[in-house]
């Protein structure tokens, strides 16, 4: 019981921490740390959606980038052609961000559903490799995709709207991110506490006994990658307005491999470890990028320390023993 | 009456080795059937095809009027098997209460009612499985088998390796289980806890059924026989 006070608190003082420290810069107008608040608040998002996957059902998919490459560039060919005034399939483009998110959710959701289907037929080392798969194809396919920019990638002229706040100014775009990120993870809570997250978390355990008590292993598993893959294309879209560009290297597999450090480093399963996680990772970008260029070496030093010493990650550092471990 | 359970000559293998040669029995509606015989001579396989979990090479599983022979084992859960099984199996870095939940249909029994019946598992929601002792274990396995709102409540040895007061405490929650109507097949070896409410008795000896019927038929002979008491 104390842990889960502890775990609370920690809680808090992260979704504090997350809104005071950008307000702290918009009075003092330092607007490059809002940006660094929003890319934390959008990469947590992200990692929020791999932790049903990853965290509640033990899926480790290797391919979430795919879903963030998915989601952005969605906003960047609909902002394409809403710049342009020509039609998308048939449809108009459009630089509103909701109706973006939404088609944003829809596609990356059809798009794990197939590679769900497909890749949840395996399991272990295999399912690690045809997530990883999957991500490549698309990566190779945005790549050689010469209408959309292809390796050069598609800027964003013009940031995307949202109705009553101006994107362009920092501190809304921030406003928006941290508010999506507080709706995603209210959503994870109910998730896990409901019955489908038992049902997933029992399906890791063991999924012959599972459904001995009546759970489907197979469409728990699918249903929560679905989601999965929808939460993070939803971040990717955000991802894409916030630097106005949209490349390929979104969908590259080293971000699928950030997604995961993100989780580790903040707590596998754990409600606020994407939060913790992408504050690490941000952080550690941004101060040690600035002492040296070989940041990644002290990282995965860190990513080390915690594997060996601390699998609970930050949440679990402060809040007890990943449950999980 | 009726049958709610139904086996049909049931032939199971493990690879090239033989478990059930033919089993046979029936649990009607209502009733409690116990299933008897000593180690390894397929009880535990029987109920393991009973709730799909095995696959078979010859015979029939009907429940409930429909053959579920082929089906998987979430859905003949579904349609009301409920397993309890040997060796409890909770999932242990569950807590009580989400070992529960993740079992809940619609139904009858919900938390409420099951922590009715098993008072401690409403003190111990919080609480991982693996943390609890066996006799509380028991206790969750049951009710996790009730959140389903089976039809059919299967018990594989319930009550083994568990202190005394902790078999009668549990002993005496089946037995209200049984009065209130809910159907029952259970697995044991403790006879003087199983005779007093089992309707009928079902032995098995090297995967086959040789002796079936009311248990004050089971004389010291048929015991000697089969059971080997």
């Amino acid at each position: 019981m104390d842990n889960a006070r502890r775990e609370w608190a920690l809680n808090a003082v992260l979704a504090l921490a997350l809104f005071a420290v950008p307000a702290w810069a918009w009075v003092a107008n330092e607007p490059f740390i809002i940006t660094l608040a929003t890319r934390v608040a959008i990469l947590a998002i992200a990692a929020v959606g791999l932790n049903i996957a990853l965290g509640l059902g033990g899926l480790v998919s290797f391919g979430h980038a795919l879903y963030l490459g998915i989601g952005g560039y969605v906003a960047g060919i609909a902002a394409q052609h809403a710049f342009n005034g020509t039609p998308v399939l048939g449809l108009p483009g459009t630089n509103q961000m909701l109706p973006i998110w939404a088609i944003a959710m829809l596609v990356s959701g059809a798009v794990a559903a197939v590679v769900g289907a497909l890749s949840l037929r395996t399991s272990g080392i295999f399912f690690i490799m045809i997530t990883l798969a999957f991500a490549q194809m698309g990566f190779f396919f945005a790549l050689s995709w010469p209408a959309y920019g292809g390796e050069d990638g598609l800027p964003i002229f013009m940031r995307n709207h949202f109705p009553g706040l101006n994107t362009n100014r920092p501190w809304d775009l921030f406003v928006i991110a941290y508010g999506v990120l507080m709706v995603a993870l209210v959503l994870f809570a109910l998730l896990r506490a409901a019955r489908f997250g038992a049902a997933l978390m029992a399906i890791r355990q063991n999924p012959d006994r599972a459904a001995a008590i009546g759970i489907s292993p197979f469409g728990i598993r699918l249903t929560a990658f679905i989601l999965s893959g929808m939460l993070t294309g939803l971040a990717g879209a955000m991802m894409a307005d916030l630097t106005r560009f949209v490349s390929p290297a979104m969908m590259a597999w080293t971000m699928s491999g950030e997604l995961i450090v993100i989780i580790i480093l903040g707590g596998v399963g754990r409600l606020f470890g994407p939060v913790a996680g992408a504050a690490i990772l941000v952080g550690f970008e941004v101060f040690f990028g600035g002492l040296t260029e070989h940041w990644k070496l002290w990282l995965g030093l860190v990513l080390l320390a915690v594997v060996l010493f601390a699998r609970g990650g930050l949440v679990g550092l402060v809040a007890g023993r990943a449950r999980h471990g | 009456m009726t049958a709610l359970l139904q086996l049909e000559d049931l032939n199971v293998f493990y690879g090239a080795s033989q478990a059930l040669d033919g089993v046979s029995l029936q649990v009607a509606e209502g009733q409690a059937v116990a299933l008897m015989g000593r180690n390894g001579m397929g009880k535990t396989t029987t109920i393991s095809t009973a709730c799909r979990m095995l696959p078979l090479r010859k015979g029939r599983v009907v429940f409930a009027g429909q053959d579920i022979s082929g089906w998987p084992s979430y859905r003949a859960a579904r349609l009301g098997i409920g397993l309890v099984p040997e060796g409890r199996r909770c999932f242990p870095n569950l807590t009580v209460l989400e070992n529960l939940v993740a079992a809940a249909r619609p139904g009858y029994w919900d938390l409420q009612q099951v922590h009715r019946v098993f008072p401690r598992l409403h003190e111990r929601a919080g609480q991982y499985a693996a943390s609890l002792s066996g006799g509380e274990q028991q206790m969750l396995a049951i009710g996790r088998a009730l959140m389903t709102n089976p039809r059919l409540l299967i018990l594989d040895e319930a009550t083994e390796g568990l202190a005394p007061v902790i078999r009668r405490e549990i002993w005496a929650a089946i037995a209200q289980l049984r009065t209130d109507g809910l159907s029952i097949l259970l697995v044991d070896k403790t006879l003087s806890e199983i005779l007093p409410f089992a309707d009928a008795c079902v032995i098995l000896d090297r995967g086959r059924v040789v002796w079936q019927g009311r248990p004050d038929g089971l004389t010291a002979e048929v015991q000697q026989a089969h059971l080997g008491v």
